[in-house]
């Protein structure tokens, strides 16, 4: 018990830096994954060209590595300086976006074609064939994967800790190298286990929740 | 059956693979393995028919006729690892090698295995490595887990800045400034606590906050000094250490399996009587590097 109750102000710190970096990573990653989602499936050769190619560089990129550029290479191309943790998120949020980007596009493909040839059939521009008609209905089928894919954000948000990010991974090392600070490496490592066992079946029941409300009678 | 001769051939390559990173991993532990031109101008000679009562290291150690040990491989003139001529050098790594040879090991049998400051306790507790050599600074709490023989060198926090930048003699002119150092490591404690006013960066290795120095992300980097000036050395066109007196004093010592008094006791009386290879293995690794330090008494609690 001595690990958490001597050790509060760190672990306050950790989990809010946690759920800092999974918050803006997840907002990024599911703004630009809808967008390149669409990009996926526009009917211009270009956009379709372009989203192709961002999901396949990203998403066959190690994280680690995304995480490498833009923590340690940005800074040297001399663009203006950014916090550590605002360039984690956006490491993490640009990666995870890939993933939103294909769950969404198979959820779009569930979408009957009808649907999306009837709202052409009236005069809808591709905009609003997506926003009003298909993404509603992709959305609801896809959301257990997506589900799945926030749960690997939030588990990723560990590596931002190699990278100047003093989230929940960064706190063994700060436990372990500190003289008058209580636990052991071992008792840490257990309670941020803990710790990330309690936000996934948070998610887990937000995504119950979601189907139940969101299910679609066909 | 085309398919089965694909995949024998992918199975044979990820077993391939997999030894090839193994060797990596593990350093030189083949009798070819880069380290022997070393042993010709070490200052020590190898011990026979060692015998210690009572110690379950070094009995360990001799079943398996191979002594493993752990170290740093990313700090310059302490613990590195040259990935281009495969050799391992530094004072910290040749006093591993002074401890193995009054043990009546030899070169080729020393298995060398690289494990970040955060890993070390674990490691020694887990038998992963019989004993670990890589400034490693003693402290009370990690006595609870394991021992320490030494200390064998004295040192203490540091700044290193860039070439031409001010050279800070306190943490207090460093207000406002950002400092970078590993994760969690105790100089970015003592700053987060005494100087909440200076802004903190921490990575994995003491390398990428030395990359971040050198691209303007951080002002300074900090940890102990004895670490710096190996940096400091390896790039003096770009780097240098400040002049300033040092911000905490840190005692290395040789961490060893809780317990083993027997083993402890042995480095011990090693320590205190080679005096003089003590100074060799000095000037060898750290003389030109401008720092000069005594050999510190040992502590043998």
């Amino acid at each position: 018990m001595d690990v958490i109750f001597g050790n509060l102000d760190l672990w306050g710190t950790a989990i809010k830096n946690t759920l800092i970096v999974f918050a803006g990573g997840g907002a990024i990653a599911l703004i630009l994954g809808i967008v390149v989602g669409a990009m996926r499936v526009s009917p211009v050769p270009i956009a379709r060209g372009v989203g192709t190619a961002y999901v396949n560089i990203i998403r066959n990129t190690p994280l680690t590595l995304v995480f490498f550029f833009f923590v340690l290479g940005y800074p040297a191309l001399g663009l203006p300086r950014l916090s550590s943790l605002v360039l984690g998120i956006i490491a993490i949020g640009i990666y995870t976006a890939t993933y939103v980007a294909e769950v969404l596009r198979a959820g779009i493909n569930t979408v009957p074609v009808g649907q999306a040839e009837a709202a052409r059939a009236i005069g809808l521009p591709f905009g609003q064939v997506m926003s009003l008609v298909v993404l509603p209905q992709a959305f609801r089928s896809v959301v257990p994967p997506m589900m799945s894919v926030f749960i690997a954000l939030l588990k990723n948000t560990t590596i931002a800790a190699g990278f100047s990010v003093s989230e929940l991974a960064a706190l063994r090392a700060t436990i372990n190298d500190s003289g008058d600070r209580p636990g052991s490496p071992m008792e840490v490592l257990l309670c941020v286990a803990l710790v990330f066992v309690v936000l996934v079946l948070l998610l887990s029941a937000l995504q119950h929740r979601l189907e139940k409300k969101w299910r679609i009678v066909r | 059956m085309r398919f089965k001769k694909a995949f024998a051939t992918i199975g044979l390559m990820s077993v391939a693979a997999l030894a090839l990173s193994g060797c990596a991993d593990g350093g030189p532990t083949d009798a070819n393995g880069g380290g022997n031109s070393a042993t010709v101008d070490m200052p020590w000679t190898v011990a026979e028919n060692v015998t210690l009562e009572g110690s379950p290291t070094f009995d360990a150690m001799q079943k398996r006729d191979k002594v493993v040990i752990g170290v740093k491989e990313d700090q310059p003139n302490l613990g590195y690892y040259d990935n281009v001529t495969q050799e391992r050098s530094g004072f910290d790594v040749d006093v591993a090698r002074w401890i193995a040879a009054s043990l009546g090991f030899k070169e080729d049998q020393i298995e060398y295995k690289a494990i970040a400051s955060a890993n070390r306790e674990q490691a020694i507790v887990n038998g992963d490595v019989d004993y670990y050599v890589g400034t490693y600074s003693i402290n009370d709490k990690r006595k609870k887990e394991i021992d320490f023989a030494g200390p064998y060198f004295v040192t203490g926090q540091g700044l290193l800045v860039k070439k031409g930048d001010q050279d800070y003699q306190s943490l207090d002119e460093l207000e406002g400034k950002k400092v970078c150092s590993a994760t969690g490591s105790t100089p970015i404690q003592n700053i987060k606590t005494n100087f909440p006013g200076i802004k903190t960066e921490e990575f994995d290795l003491y390398s990428a906050c030395v990359d971040s120095l050198k691209n303007g992300q951080v002002d300074a980097v900090t940890t102990d000094q004895a670490i710096l000036i190996g940096y400091a050395a390896q790039d003096p066109e770009k780097l240098m250490v400040t002049t300033g007196p040092l911000l905490t004093e840190e005692q290395y010592g040789i961490g060893l399996p809780k317990g083993d008094d027997a083993l402890r006791s042995h480095i011990n009386e090693l320590l205190t009587d080679g005096g003089d290879i003590w100074k060799k293995i000095f000037e060898k690794d750290l003389g030109n590097s401008g720092i000069t330090v005594d050999q510190p008494k040992v502590d043998a609690y």
